[in-house]
C-alpha cells in the first residue's frame, strides 16, 4: 500500500475534547488521490507510484506531454502530481487506484511536507533567532548582525555564516503530528499543529514507520 | 475556508446567552473529581473581555475574592464551560476593562445599565412571530 497522501491545507482551528481539553489542529483536505503511474526497478532504477490528486476542478489547460501522460494511464489529468517511493515487496497497486484518507487513523503519527510562507528579504533576527541589541540606554546596536568573523586571519567570511537574506518558499517537513481526527466523507485529516504553507497550499503526508 | 466553517460550526455551543465586558455573569464549569464523578463549579464576576470569533472567542472574567483579584480565561465553546448566566448588567464606555485591574473596593465598581426598553422590544418581536 502507499503510504502517503497528497493534501491540501485548509486552515487551523480547535478541537474541544469531552474531558475539557482544547487541541489547535490544523485541517487538510487529503485525496482523494489516483495512482497514475508505477515506477519499477527495472524501468526506473526505483520503486514509486505517481500520485495525482483529484481535485473538483480539473486543470483547464494541460499541455500535450501531460495530456499523453495520462492518456497512457487513461485517466484524466489532475494539476498535481507528486511521487512516493514504495518499500520493496510491498503489496502491489496497480494504475488508476484510488488513494484516500482511510489509510490514516486517529493518534497516527505523520510527516507533513509543505512549502513554507515566504517572508523575503528577511533580517538575522527572523531568519536565524539571534539576539540583536538594546533598543534605549544610549544603546547604538539595534537590530545589526555583530561580528562576522576574524580579521586578518582568515581575512574572509567564512562560508555558511548566518546573515539576512531570503527567508521561506522552502520545501520544509514537520516530523510526529499526530492525527486527531479523520473524516473519510470528506476526505478530511486533522493534525496535532501547524504545517508550512498558507491556506490552500499543497502538502504531502507520509505515514511514519513506527519500530 | 467553506469546508473550516463547516467543521467549526458543529462545535459552536447555542446555549451562550448575549453579554457584553461589564456585565457580571455566572460561569458553569464542569469538573472531573474522580473518573466518574462530575460536578459544576460556578466562577461569578465581571467580564473585563472577549476576544476573539468563532470556535476561538475567549472571555475573561475577574472577581475579587478574599480581597485578592482572580481572573480565569474561558474559551467560550470549551466543553468545561457548561452554561452561562448572566446576572447583572453594567454601563461602561469600553471594550476592554483592564483598568479594574487598578481599581480596589468602591471605584471598582461598574453603573448598572438599564435594558429594559431593550428587553420589551426583544419581547414584543418574540410575542410577533
Amino acid at each position: 500500500m502507499v503510504n502517503g497522501i497528497i493534501g491540501k491545507k485548509v486552515g487551523m482551528t480547535q478541537i474541544f475534547a469531552p474531558d475539557g481539553t482544547v487541541t489547535p489542529v490544523t485541517v487538510i483536505k487529503a485525496g482523494p488521490c489516483v495512482v497514475v503511474q508505477l515506477k519499477t526497478v527495472s524501468s526506473d532504477g526505483y520503486e514509486a507510484v505517481q500520485l495525482g490528486l483529484v481535485e473538483e476542478k480539473s486543470p483547464k489547460n494541460v499541455n500535450k506531454p501531460m495530456k499523453g501522460h495520462f492518456a497512457k494511464a487513461g485517466l484524466p489529468p489532475t494539476r498535481i502530481l507528486r511521487e512516493f517511493r514504495l518499500d520493496n515487496g510491498s503489496i502491489a497497486v496497480s494504475v488508476g487506484d484510488k488513494v484516500l484518507v482511510d489509510q490514516f487513523s486517529e493518534d497516527d503519527v505523520v510527516d507533513v511536507i509543505g512549502t513554507s510562507k515566504g517572508r523575503g528579504f528577511a533580517g538575522f533576527i527572523k531568519r536565524h533567532g539571534f539576539h540583536g541589541g538594546r533598543a534605549s540606554h544610549g544603546s547604538m546596536f539595534h537590530r545589526a548582525p555583530g561580528s562576522i568573523g576574524a580579521s586578518a586571519y582568515p581575512s574572509r567570511v567564512i562560508k555558511g555564516t548566518r546573515m539576512a537574506g531570503h527567508m521561506g518558499v522552502e520545501r520544509k517537513t514537520i516530523k510526529n503530528l499526530k492525527v486527531v481526527k479523520v473524516n473519510t466523507d470528506e476526505n478530511l485529516l486533522l493534525v496535532k499543529g501547524a504545517i508550512p504553507g498558507p491556506n490552500g497550499a499543497y502538502v504531502l503526508i507520509k505515514k511514519r514507520n513506527v519500530e | 475556508m467553506n469546508k473550516l466553517d463547516d467543521f467549526n460550526s458543529v462545535q459552536l455551543k447555542t446555549n451562550i446567552p448575549e453579554f457584553i465586558p461589564g456585565d457580571t455573569i455566572r460561569v458553569h464549569v464542569r469538573i472531573k473529581e474522580s473518573e466518574t464523578k462530575e460536578r459544576l463549579q460556578a466562577f461569578e464576576g465581571v467580564v473585563i473581555a472577549r476576544k476573539g470569533s468563532g470556535v476561538a472567542e475567549t472571555i475573561t472574567v475577574r472577581k475579587t475574592s478574599f480581597g485578592v483579584g482572580v481572573e480565569r480565561i474561558f474559551p467560550l465553546n470549551a466543553t468545561i464551560v457548561d452554561h452561562i448566566d448572566v446576572v447583572k448588567r453594567g454601563r461602561v464606555r469600553r471594550a476592554k476593562l483592564y483598568y479594574l485591574r487598578e481599581l480596589r473596593g468602591k471605584a471598582a465598581r461598574i453603573r448598572e445599565r438599564d435594558t429594559r426598553a431593550q428587553d420589551a422590544a426583544k419581547a414584543a418581536a418574540k410575542t410577533k412571530k
